[in-house]
């Protein structure tokens, strides 16, 4: 083990069910039937292990529908781009990497808005995938090249004849250094002409295409980016970027914040800084320190992404993808991948507000519509604890406090009591085993991990 | 509330608005205008202070909180602003029928099936005319002098497209190119830049007539927006289960930012969703707009914008420019007697309950409402009991404001038809708009109305 990660705290404390089931939902999308129990079995490294370094990708579960029973059309078809990365996240047997997938989605955030296209978006998509543990610098130098970004950022507009700030700006702001943490505005045009010459052509039928380096658009000219000279190109100018002093420590807080909503401790930030750099800007490293450090496990809880949240409703009611809603309803809740507001990506201390907590509720019903009891048909008990602890059930057994759990067992109270004849007795348990159902799922606990 | 309908209309709103961002997905068919406002970015919003769901049009330029603060600063600059509002008759509304000329000779030759009864209730101004009896409520404005009648407004070589026309009508010019509406460009330069309310759409989408090219407009959503549905629930479990949300949300106290946040959002969700009830809830309810007077019932929602309307206004919301479709389908190609009945009966009852309304709240002085159509009705009647696309139409100015008089007229019907047995136009739809603008805006209706200065200005404001 290399010196740095000996240096950076490990959690200690009992590693049971609910420590698992956290670490479900900040490293992939919560926990299917009995996995929290399942994986607290494996002890904390050997469950971080599992995570990070799994077996083949197996999808588990139906295969995804749209509304009227079809195949999806991810390239093609509205919001079936969104529903086809959704049912990876519920149906994937390594969570891991489509949890990184959606990192680096948040990390270049590249709208559709802005590109226009499905089919480049899903190409941008897999490179996130195949690169999701991997090399930072490599995953770096493809985005770069990615046709999507090129089209986002203006990658193809930018030629010697006339440079574009656009990425070059971006490159530094937001993927590698943090807004004015060393490089000025002469960097930026600098680093513009460096990253000169990408080109694509255009084509009646499939839109932008062949997108390509082209050295006559290349301003071959020396450049001077932080201070040093050299007749840069696009590759110079990412690693220039790495290799900034100021990088190490965007990189890491950047990463921690997408898995723990506290800073670090000065000397855990140090540590894994040295840790990403001592071993060539290699993701997992750090990623696994992460997983493993006690803040994930003691520390405050994050509110869930509203597409984490619908994956994770859906895979704990063993639901898969059947309607196209689950487009639309993310939208409403602030999320529709592919979709990020901005080329900063989605912001995580804003999920809610009164708008979004709605749509949150919609999203909690539309999931357990289908398996609504229909009070002529089915018997539920009478009985307040037994119903919290049947709608329980429905989730999977999710772990809950005591307090919301009293909050859940007063309301059933109340709403027994409004059972004041003999017809109502009967049909109003099911009605109340609905409602918990749809509370549970909105509840701070599960809105929450 | 039907779930599909309103899953329909949540995810047509954002197909919509997907549609014309995204190449190669024509919005509508080849050759027609593209509508004003089109791909105008739109955010959805709560304006808390007012308690209403809002789809913010051309909010670009500011975040949206901002907003709270501009339309109280708004109210507050010129609580007594007056109000237009933009009543749309939906496609081509047979003013031969609405204003029947029975004791014109050629009448019934035109219209051997369709002519109305002799026996219908006179029009004070013109002997010839009786008043369609479903639009006795119009009639009665009218004898109050709170009703102008335009029986014959339009533009030379009317485009018989009702997508065409209405856009003409829309944008105030006939231009196809234009894309921003009449009321629109009127905002752009009168209103400000931070109240939404200025120009408020009542159908949930945005209505081109008020899209603008910078100034922020809104659009109620639809009504049912900001309801709480669970399904598989209803009834006192229901009403326990909403009221619920708060408590739960707060169950684990606020420890920490996650906690904190959602405990404070459920509680003020929970608090909005009891205060939307106000302007938002589902048809049919009694009178939660605290109306002063009875409105039709109806399972349209029609009736409740319009009482809504009533209410926003008397709670001192600074809207400007409102604009909405009224209950109804005009273009009766076929079965026009029932169908047109329908329409005409629940519009101008709801017209004058609204009336009635801003009267006993004091708002009357206030307000004018234009009621347009993007074209009138073939003179002649077709062989299944309707009428074809027709050239002039009917206009209607509401209000204790309005002018109460006729204006342009209704020729003989020998000599009020062009060559393809249209109604012609007697006056242009623009002298209406550049007259409104001058006389109930005070404003320079050259600054909204190109050519503003070839229009004969009418007098409509008393």
């Amino acid at each position: 083990m290399p010196h740095a990660a000996a240096r950076i705290p490990v959690y200690r404390g009992e590693f049971g069910p609910v420590e698992a089931e956290r670490l479900l939902w900040r490293a992939g999308f919560g926990p299917r039937r009995g996995q929290s129990r399942a994986l607290a079995r494996k002890g904390l490294d050997g469950a971080v292990k599992s995570l990070t370094a799994p077996g083949r990708g197996r999808m588990v579960g139906p295969k995804p529908r749209d509304d009227k029973g079809r195949p999806l059309a991810p390239r093609d078809a509205w919001g079936h781009d969104h529903l086809w990365w959704l049912d990876r996240m519920v149906r994937s047997n390594r969570p891991l990497v489509e949890r990184m997938t959606l990192i680096w989605h948040d990390w270049f955030a590249t709208s559709n808005d802005g590109v226009g296209s499905q089919t480049l978006m899903l190409r941008q998509n897999a490179l996130f995938r195949r690169y999701w543990l991997g090399s930072f610098e490599h995953l770096l130098l493809a985005v770069t090249k990615d046709p999507a970004m090129l089209l986002w950022l203006s990658g193809t507009d930018n030629s010697k004849w006339s440079p574009n700030e656009n990425y070059a700006r971006e490159l530094m702001e937001l993927f590698t250094l943090g807004a004015g943490r060393g490089y000025t505005e002469r960097d930026v045009r600098e680093q513009a002409r460096a990253l000169t010459g990408f080109r694509n052509d255009w084509h009646r039928n499939v839109g932008p295409t062949n997108f390509r380096f082209d050295r006559e658009r290349h301003d071959v000219g020396v450049k001077r980016i932080f201070g040093k000279r050299g007749k840069f190109d696009w590759r110079d100018s990412c690693r220039l970027c790495l290799h900034h002093g100021n990088h190490p420590s965007f990189f890491v807080q950047k990463l921690w914040s997408y898995f723990i909503p506290v800073a670090p401790p000065r000397s855990t930030q140090k540590a894994l800084e040295h840790l990403y750099v001592s071993r060539d800007y290699a993701v997992r490293p750090v990623v696994e320190a992460i997983l493993k450090h006690p803040l994930l496990y003691n520390g405050p809880r994050m509110v869930k992404p509203p597409i984490v949240l619908t994956a994770g409703l859906l895979r704990a009611s063993r639901r898969g993808i059947d309607s196209e809603s689950w487009t639309w309803l993310c939208a409403n809740a602030g999320q529709q991948l592919f979709f990020p507001p901005n080329v900063a990506g989605w912001n995580d201390e804003r999920w809610l507000d009164t708008a979004s907590y709605l749509a949150r509720w919609d999203i909690a019903g539309r999931v357990t519509r289908p398996a609504i009891l229909d009070p002529g048909k089915v018997h539920a008990p009478f009985d307040a604890d037994k119903l919290v602890d049947r709608a329980l059930r429905f989730w999977g057994n999710p772990s809950i406090s005591p307090k919301t759990r009293r909050v859940l067992r007063a309301y059933t109270k109340r709403a027994m009591r409004t059972a004041n004849q003999e017809w109502k007795r009967k049909s109003y348990p099911p009605l109340i085993e609905n409602s918990l159902r749809h509370l549970i799922a909105v509840s701070p606990d599960l809105q929450t991990s | 509330m039907a779930s599909c309908c309103n899953e329909f209309s949540r995810s047509s709103l954002v197909r919509g608005a997907v549609a014309e961002a995204a190449s190669g997905l024509p919005a509508i068919e080849p050759g027609m205008p593209l509508p004003a406002g089109t791909g105008l970015d739109r955010r959805s919003f709560v304006l808390r202070s007012a308690g209403l769901a809002l789809a913010v049009y051309g909010a670009g330029a500011l975040e949206l909180p901002l907003y709270e603060d501009g339309v109280l600063a708004a109210a507050e600059a010129a609580p007594n602003q007056p109000v237009l509002v933009s009543l749309f008759l939906d496609g081509g509304a047979d003013s031969l029928s609405l204003l029947a000329p029975v004791g014109d000779p050629d009448y019934k030759k035109l219209r051997p099936k369709l002519a109305l009864p002799d026996s219908g209730l006179a029009f004070t101004e013109d002997p010839r005319l009786r008043w369609h009896p479903s639009a006795a409520s119009l009639r009665t404005l009218h004898l109050e002098g709170k009703l102008t009648v335009l029986p014959t407004v339009g533009y030379t070589d009317a485009d018989q497209s009702h997508f065409t026309s209405r856009h003409y009508w829309e944008v105030g010019a006939t231009n196809a190119g234009l894309r921003t509406g009449w009321l629109g460009r009127y905002l752009d330069k009168a209103g400000r830049p931070d109240n939404p309310l200025q120009g408020l759409s009542l159908d949930g989408e945005l209505s081109p007539t008020i899209a603008t090219k910078k100034a922020p407009v809104a659009a109620l959503r639809g009504a049912d927006q900001y309801s709480y549905w669970a399904p598989g629930v209803w009834g006192d479990v229901e009403r326990e289960m909403l009221a619920t949300l708060a408590p739960l949300g707060r169950a684990r106290g606020a420890r920490d930012k996650a906690l904190a946040s959602l405990a404070n959002t459920a509680t003020q969700a929970s608090r909005l969703r009891n205060q939307l009830s106000v302007f938002t809830s589902k048809p049919g309810g009694s009178n939660r707009f605290g109306s002063p007077v009875p409105y039709p019932q109806h399972r349209s929602s029609f009736p409740d914008r319009l009482a809504g309307l009533a209410a926003m206004l008397a709670a001192g919301l600074p809207l400007r420019c409102v604009a909405l479709r009224a209950y109804g389908m005009y273009d009766t190609h076929a079965d026009q007697p029932d169908s047109l009945a329908q329409g005409l009966k629940l519009t101008s009852e709801t017209l004058l309950a609204f009336q009635r309304d801003l009267e006993a709240r004091g708002l009357a002085d206030r307000v004018l409402t234009l009621v347009w159509s993007e074209f009138g009705r073939r003179g002649e009647e077709n062989g299944s009991l309707g009428t074809d696309h027709g050239a002039a139409g009917v206009s209607l100015l509401m209000g204790t404001r309005a002018r109460g008089q006729m204006v342009g007229e209704l020729p003989q019907l020998h000599n009020a038809l062009d060559r393809n047995g249209n109604l012609k136009a007697t006056v242009d739809f623009r002298s209406i708009y550049t007259s409104l603008l001058e006389q109930w805006f005070d404003f320079d209706a050259a600054a909204a109305i190109p050519n503003a200065r070839a229009y004969r200005r009418l007098q409509l404001v008393k």
